[in-house]
């Protein structure tokens, strides 16, 4: 395994520099340290939140179709042990993909033989649904568990959401920097969880939008611009405390010390988008294309100055730009620990591709930080003309497991 | 269908089979008490007595009813001890069936559905507890027999839907298409093994090779439903009888070990999976539900045999299994339509999730069957 993993860092660092080479006007990348290394399962914060984002995302939502309490915390635990040896880089079972019997069919599912544990991460959440069915019925008897942060979003003006790929009981976050070890945890999950838990829907992210660490570049959307500059890094640890995890006293106790996500698929119409003037691109968002800089400044960093205007009165940064109405400053100083992903699902039979953000955000309260920064965006970004949410979720992830006997769902469910 | 034969063939399993051969339903009564009357009606299974000695039990099924009834014998888990199907209004027919000592169910099906009309039976005497290859042996040898009673039923349902179909009688073969397809679906995976006769009974259009011609079920499917016209169909339904009667000579002369078994009960749910929740199968009449119930019957037929050696090896899967198996039955129970079933296409979006869960939920447990029965 560990030569395997070596030789897994080489191809992905080669095809880096391949892609500098072409590219010509770029900068080389930064060198990404250990991208075929594991971070650890364990900890008092779940991974997968402050973790520097990973290249890819494979994004699962379950429903639980058990009535069972005790079928669905053995089916947690059996989760939790298979999630700890994924992200360990190890098969999900203790048989392995090829180490059975010829007749039984293997624990795990194999296509991960060979690869690195690749940064992978398995970040769970729970959904309003767990609490209390769509029925109102209180089925595992947790109802007066329910955070009131996870009371339903509010719809937001111009929502298209499709209700067939969005919320659900259960959400798994399986980022990697090797999409197949991520599509490996998924499957792998699924498996174990027949006839608890069936898949609702997922997503698939082929590209990171946001960084999370003040060690990765900033990368880019699909509209071309930097994406998440000023979104909350791992090392603004004070931030990270007042905005991203759950205080003790904020709500039920087995949330304290961990986040509530929010996911919404946001479809991209690229091909219009694609056809509007730089100017007009750089105006909707109120950065440059370039270098991601504030339209007020000059490198990416600079903080945006929503007062200035020009020669003519008129404010530099548009009233209805992108980043004024999504800005904390804006919002009541309202921040948000984003982890997006690109994806591109194909095309959609009308000569279009079917491309977009997977927006996941975390927070401590996203009644106070989602919902306000998105209920101004709804109201007036004018790129909205360029965008459809689609799908939406919202989940509670508990704090870590620092015990090896704990696992996923003990404190909620026992 | 499938284009390949997938049961895998074992070899070392052939042996335990000599000591479960030789039973054979029709056969002349032995000892034991004597036989028992059951009058069956469309509402009613009066089983004359409750009780009997170990040894040969002897059933004589009469159905005063209107529709086509069967009669089983189950023991713990509906393991199929014996049967008799396809049983016309006005006719009797006679069940021998070897018992231990032991509860058992009685059972008739009128319309040939569902769970039936039960009534406990008792057995008394001593039998000596079974080994495990024993055990094994006796699971090929009851399924073998299911084999047979099914093949026996599909041959007289296949002659009667040809018939109609020569006849130019489109309802009548409309009706009997679904039915006379409920024998082949039971035990579709021993059919899979003859590999060239499986196409030409069961193919479907698409999985044609260049020059093949499509033939079978399918085929007077297409004429039934999409174009109407059965004029030209009776050389196709000829051929049919033909496979079929060759088929079943071929199943009823090969035995089984008990690891195709296992397989077989994985293999049907995954049919279910793969042709039937998406209403492939039964593309022009959309009677899947047919074939869907079929499978699952199949499928809890192969493991019922297999449960004597299963409960001795792993009793918590047994306990599984009998949830997961109840909980397909009772979501499909939904989809009744008097004694048949609804359409496929008459189903939402969200009744075939539920259905496509619920077989997950069993399969995965099932997959787990085979891995046991080899025993390592």
């Amino acid at each position: 395994m560990i030569g395997l993993a070596g030789a897994g860092v080489a191809g992905i660092a080669a095809t880096g520099g391949a892609l500098a080479l072409t590219s010509g006007k770029n900068p080389e990348p930064k060198p990404v340290a250990g991208i075929g290394d594991a971070v650890p399962f364990y900890g008092a914060r779940q991974a997968g939140i402050i973790t520097p984002a990973q290249d890819r995302l494979h994004f699962v939502a379950f429903d639980v179709i058990t009535g069972k309490k005790a079928e669905l915390l053995a089916m947690l635990e059996a989760w939790t042990a298979a999630a700890a040896r994924m992200t360990a880089g190890l098969d999900a079972g203790t048989i392995g993909a090829v180490g059975g019997i010829p007749e039984a069919p293997p624990d795990d599912t194999g296509e991960a033989i060979g690869l690195p544990a690749s940064g992978l991460t398995l970040t769970i959440g729970f959904g309003p649904g767990l609490f209390r069915d769509a029925g109102g019925k209180d089925r595992f008897g947790i109802a007066d568990r329910k955070p009131q942060a996870l009371a339903d979003l509010p719809h937001f003006p111009g929502d298209a959401i499709d209700p067939r790929i969005s919320g659900g009981d259960i959400c798994i976050q399986a980022c990697a920097h090797d999409p197949q070890v991520a599509v490996h945890a998924v499957r792998n999950l699924a498996r174990i969880g027949m006839g608890v838990v069936s898949v609702r829907w997922s997503q698939l992210g082929f590209g990171r939008t946001s960084s999370t660490s003040v060690s990765q570049d900033t990368p880019r959307n699909l509209f071309g611009f930097k994406d998440g500059t000023a979104n909350l890094k791992a090392e603004e640890t004070a931030l990270l405390d007042d905005h991203l995890w759950v205080k003790p006293g904020d709500g039920p106790e087995w949330m304290a010390g961990g986040s509530y996500l929010v996911s919404r698929k946001i479809r991209m119409i690229v091909e219009t988008w694609d056809r509007t003037s730089l100017v007009e691109q750089e105006t909707i968002v109120g950065r440059t294309k370039g270098t991601g800089a504030p339209l007020t400044g000059k490198a990416e960093f600079d903080e945006p100055d929503f007062a200035a205007v020009d020669g003519e009165g008129e404010p530099v940064i548009a009233l209805e730009a992108h980043v004024r109405l999504a800005h904390h400053s804006q919002n009541s100083g309202a921040r948000m620990l984003r982890r997006g992903y690109n994806y591109v699902d194909g095309s959609d039979g009308l000569g279009r591709l079917d491309a977009g953000l997977f927006f996941i955000s975390y927070q401590r309260d996203p009644h106070r930080q989602f919902v306000p920064v998105q209920t101004a965006l709804a109201r007036k970004d004018v790129m909205n003309e360029y965008i459809r949410h689609v799908s939406s979720g919202l989940f509670a992830c508990p704090p870590g497991l620092v015990a090896a006997d704990d696992h996923w769902g003990r404190a909620l469910l026992s | 269908m499938r284009t390949t034969a997938r049961l895998i063939a074992t070899t070392g399993a052939t042996a335990l089979l000599i000591a479960g051969c030789g039973d054979d339903a029709t056969k002349t009564a032995a000892a034991g008490d004597g036989r028992i009357t059951v009058a069956a009606s469309d509402t009613s299974c009066e089983v004359a007595k409750a009780e009997s000695a170990a040894g040969t039990v002897t059933f004589t099924v009469a159905n005063k009813g209107a529709k086509v009834t069967e009669f089983y014998v189950y023991a713990a888990g509906d393991r199929v001890m014996g049967e008799v199907e396809n049983i016309a209004p006005g006719l009797s027919r006679e069940l021998i069936v070897e018992l231990a000592a032991g509860q058992y169910e009685t059972a008739c099906k009128p319309g040939m559905i569902g769970k039936g009309i039960r009534n406990g039976f008792v057995v008394t005497g001593s039998s000596a507890p079974l080994t495990e290859d024993a055990k094994l042996a006796q699971a090929t040898a009851d399924y073998q027999r299911y084999v047979k009673s099914q093949t026996g039923a599909l041959i007289e349902k296949t002659t009667e839907f040809v018939d109609a179909v020569k006849k130019g009688d489109k309802e009548k073969a409309k009706a009997l298409f679904p039915v006379s397809r409920t024998y082949w679906e039971r035990i579709e995976p021993v059919a899979e093994i003859f590999g060239d006769l499986d196409p030409a009974i069961d193919g479907r259009e698409d999985g044609l090779e260049p020059g093949q011609e499509f033939t079978g079920y399918h085929r007077i499917e297409k004429d039934l439903w999409q174009t109407g016209d059965i004029s030209k169909s009776g050389p196709i339904a000829d051929k049919l009888l033909v496979d079929v009667q060759k088929i079943v000579d071929l199943a009823n002369s090969t035995p089984l070990s008990p690891l195709q078994l296992a397989n077989g009960a994985k293999e049907l749910l995954d049919e279910v999976a793969t042709g039937k929740i998406t209403g492939e199968e039964d593309r022009y009449s959309h009677t899947d539900l047919w074939d869907f119930n079929a499978n699952v019957e199949g499928s809890k037929a192969a493991i019922a045999a297999l449960r004597p050696a299963l409960e001795e090896k792993d009793p918590a899967l047994v306990k599984t299994l009998d949830e997961k198996f109840a909980a397909v039955t009772a979501s499909l129970e939904k989809h009744r339509a008097g004694d048949g079933w609804k359409l496929h296409n008459e189903l939402t979006q969200a009744d075939l999730k539920q259905l496509s869960d619920d077989i997950n939920a069993l399969a995965e447990p099932i997959s787990k069957v085979a891995g046991l029965v080899a025993g390592k």
